[in-house]
């Protein structure tokens, strides 16, 4: 990053005092400090808060004392800018440890401006580990400050401390360039500083991001991973905070003080075998990042394209994973944190920006990620790999996420193309597929503020409401075609033919996120799981899987997007049983406490049943918040239906038990979708038995009790919906 | 004529576990491949033919975000 020169000494010297906390330092003790961080941003509090052993025992760290924190902290009226609202960052147990690969993240959870309710990302970057080695298994944040303010973490001499910082920059590729020259005696200390921020979008709409930096030592530059959904970045920025900085020089392989460290080593030397002999076969993540994935979902159909509406384009060769592996850099370690062999975080170096402020800055810029790709690319009829990158820029630094940045412009064009929207309304933007520059100028405005940018912001269940209030479009075919799920826009798969993906996504619990459970392949493809049974099992097991990574601090790449030379020969390969019991063995060196496949699952099935509950105490949870809009489900439209006649019309024929001939297409849509509406609801059914809940979808007594979190408060919540 | 993850295709001579992998385009690079139940190792697919009848099983794993 080039062209940002500034003046720290007189950044410095407009910064007030506002709290200094000063906080006893000891080792971590087995991946756990029993201690967490509270920083109230509003009234200077800082203290430290021991965690009691009933909470290690049914949380276990990450996303379960996120959560835990922000229950404590928020009553069911609570609204996401309510000051007491909190964002609260954690690693887990494992997170940390620098050698198994993809042991570096944090998990951020807080009140959605989106969803109202609990939302969570796990985030790569250094700042979890280094605020665990600081002396924190967690940092709760809470509060709202007149101005804008720091929070510093100092984990080298064991102060906190929290100061107004009128002179920062507030988009985040500058802030993260300017703490780390602030904080940093050296270049060579530069490495051992962290941030966590926003932008000017975040400010500014409700689909904010956070920014989690490392430095790049390499690259001499402050690098960006992002927890991106559900407008995170957004309550920071209400809360008025700049920056969360920590800083912690100490690192090496006993930080996390394991119970036994040769067995932790020798399970992370046998993975970095693994990635470092099968990957240039496998998944290329190397070489490309997550990145890889564009021209497979293109081929299966499944690559969103025109806000969903279709799975492939011939055009998606201009932004797959060939014309970005051309721009990115290769050659450099890339891991978003220490020892991991997977090093997936690609960044193209030197890209000089076209649009914007920053117009004329080289830049490096991060990713992009296949979820960029798809949705800053082929789902808004975008094929130039440039103005994907830009768009990934941009939407990084003001901190706006870019799924969601993606999914609601993907609406807006749909909606233009509807002639619900025109250039009068929009500001004079013709926001028309395809059209990467009025897709940069829109990001733009969201990021400052301005017009039509404020109502993008606002997310797509919210311009439903607008548009259907105030320029007159029908609500049913808005609900029909704006992808978003309890009002969270979906990431970039297309779901319509995978009945399990479809409740993968509408039935997750933050909203329709891939991170739950990614069936399309065992569903669309393999036919692996043909029953409604069957497919609650999947939709069982993989959330439960999966959520168990947001409670160590860990990544979910390196368990299946690198798989063991005789995985096929095993009885699961699509669990990758190798990986899992890895997971069990680091487990155990970390902690010293043994656990077992059965005892993995508990422990993500308490915390995930423990969100649930949330979600119902913040006035959503229930059946009628898991159903998709119809777009994610079937054909909304004639063009939709015609563009892949033949597999509906077979499907009316060998499913439905209807004779196409002679039907007009839109009752061939009606057919259809009466059919596929009625198996979603089989499913629902299905996927709550399986979860013990209701057919409401409310757990029951007997599950919280069976899961040990059946507290009085919890149980006061879903006793009146029994 | 064989089966394909459940589903029928054209079977004709000589047909390799490629030819399959080609004509149904399954391009995603991890695959367990069975020949009636019996598992094709990655490194035969070019040279392992499949017999008229054959039920053959081509699982997709899960990668990504």
């Amino acid at each position: 990053m080039t062209d940002t020169g500034f003046d720290v000494a007189g950044l410095k010297a407009s910064h007030r005092p506002v709290s200094e906390f000063r906080y006893e330092k000891r080792p971590v003790v087995a991946g756990y400090n029993d201690r967490t961080l509270y920083v109230n941003v509003g009234d200077g509090r800082i203290a430290e808060k021991p965690v009691s052993a009933d909470t290690r025992a049914k949380f276990t760290g990450g996303k379960g004392y996120g959560l835990k924190l922000l229950w404590d902290a928020v009553t069911p009226a609570t609204k996401w800018n309510d000051p007491e609202n909190e964002v609260n960052i954690a690693t887990g147990p494992v997170g940390g440890n620098t050698n198994y690969p993809g042991s570096g993240k944090s998990i951020v959870v807080s009140i959605s401006p989106t969803t109202g309710i609990p939302i969570d990302c796990n985030v790569g970057g250094y700042f979890g580990p280094f605020l665990k080695f600081s002396g924190f298994d967690a940092l709760e944040l809470q509060g709202r400050a007149e101005r804008d303010v720091i929070v510093y973490i100092d984990g080298d001499e064991g102060v906190v401390k929290i100061f107004e910082a009128p002179g920062e920059a507030v988009d985040s590729h500058v802030l993260a360039e300017q703490m780390v020259a602030m904080f940093a005696r050296d270049e060579n200390d530069r490495q051992h500083i962290s941030s966590v921020s926003a932008g000017s979008g975040a400010e500014n709409s409700l689909i904010g991001c956070l920014n989690f930096s490392f430095y790049d030592k390499r690259r001499k530059v402050a690098r960006l991973k992002q927890a991106g959904r559900g407008g995170i970045g957004t309550v920071f920025r209400d809360k008025k905070i700049k920056a969360v900085v920590v800083k912690y020089s100490s690192l090496d392989v006993t930080s996390n003080n394991p119970a036994d460290l040769a067995k932790l080593q020798e399970t992370g030397l046998k993975l970095h075998r693994e990635i470092i002999e099968l990957d240039d076969q496998q998944c290329r993540m190397r070489e490309i990042g997550t990145a890889h994935l564009t021209e497979i979902m293109n081929e299966y159909d499944l690559l969103p394209t025109c806000n969903y509406k279709f799975g492939s384009s011939p055009d998606a060769e201009g932004i797959n994973s060939h014309a970005f592996s051309a721009i990115v850099t290769h050659g450099l370690p890339d891991g978003c944190w220490y020892g991991c062999t997977m090093a997936c975080a690609k960044a193209a170096d030197g890209f000089e920006l076209a649009t914007g402020p920053y117009k004329g800055h080289k830049v490096t810029v991060d990713g992009p990620e296949y979820e960029t790709v798809a949705g800053c690319g082929a789902n808004i009829g975008v094929f130039d790999p440039r103005v994907v990158l830009e768009l990934n820029f941009y939407c990084d630094t003001y901190g706006i996420d870019t799924i969601s940045f993606g999914t609601s412009t993907a609406f807006i064009m749909e909606c233009w193309e509807n002639g619900i929207l025109d250039s009068d309304r929009t500001g004079g933007l013709e926001i028309t597929w395809g059209n990467g520059p009025a897709a940069l100028e829109l990001l733009h405005r969201i990021g400052r503020g301005e017009g039509f940018g404020l109502v993008a912001g606002l997310g797509v269940r919210r311009m439903k409401a607008y548009f259907a209030e105030h320029y007159g479009a029908d609500p049913k075919f808005l609900q029909d075609i704006g992808c978003e799920c309890k009002g969270l826009e979906y990431s970039q798969y297309v779901s319509k033919e995978s009945l399990a993906q479809q409740g993968g996504y509408s039935m997750a619990l933050k909203g329709p996120q891939h991170d739950e459970a990614w069936l399309i392949f065992m569903d669309m493809v393999n036919n692996r799981i043909p029953t409604f049974e069957d497919k609650a099992e999947a939709l069982y097991y993989f959330p439960m899987f999966r959520t168990w990574f947001g409670l160590q601090g860990l990544c979910k790449l390196p368990w299946n997007d690198i798989e063991p030379a005789d995985n096929a020969s095993t009885d699961e390969p699509a669990k990758v049983p190798e990986h899992v019991d890895n997971y069990l063995a680091i487990y155990k060196a970390v902690t010293g406490n043994d656990l077992d496949r059965e005892g993995l699952i508990r422990q993500s099935a308490r915390v995930y049943n423990f969100q649930k509950v949330f979600c119902i105490r913040m006035g959503k949870g229930r059946r009628i918040d898991d159903l998709p809009p119809y777009r994610m489900v079937g054909p909304v439209t004639v063009e939709e239906y015609e563009s892949r006649a033949d597999r509906y019309d077979k499907q009316l024929r060998e499913q439905v038990g209807v004779d196409p001939s002679g039907m007009d297409t839109p009752a061939k849509i009606a057919a259809l979708r009466a059919y596929r509406e009625d198996r979603y609801e089989k499913l629902q059914d299905a996927v709550y038995k399986r979860k013990g809940w209701t057919r409401e979808g409310i757990p029951t007594i007997e599950t919280l009790q069976d899961l040990g979190i059946d507290y009085p408060e919890v149980v006061e919540v879903v006793k009146p919906l029994l | 004529m064989i089966t394909v993850n459940g589903s029928p295709h054209p079977w004709h001579d000589g047909m390799t576990v490629r030819k399959i992998l080609e004509e149904k385009r399954y391009t995603f690079p991890l695959l367990v491949v069975r020949i009636d139940g019996r598992l094709v190792p990655r490194s035969d697919y070019g040279e392992t033919t499949v017999p008229d009848g054959a039920d053959v099983d081509v699982m997709h794993l899960m990668s990504g975000g």
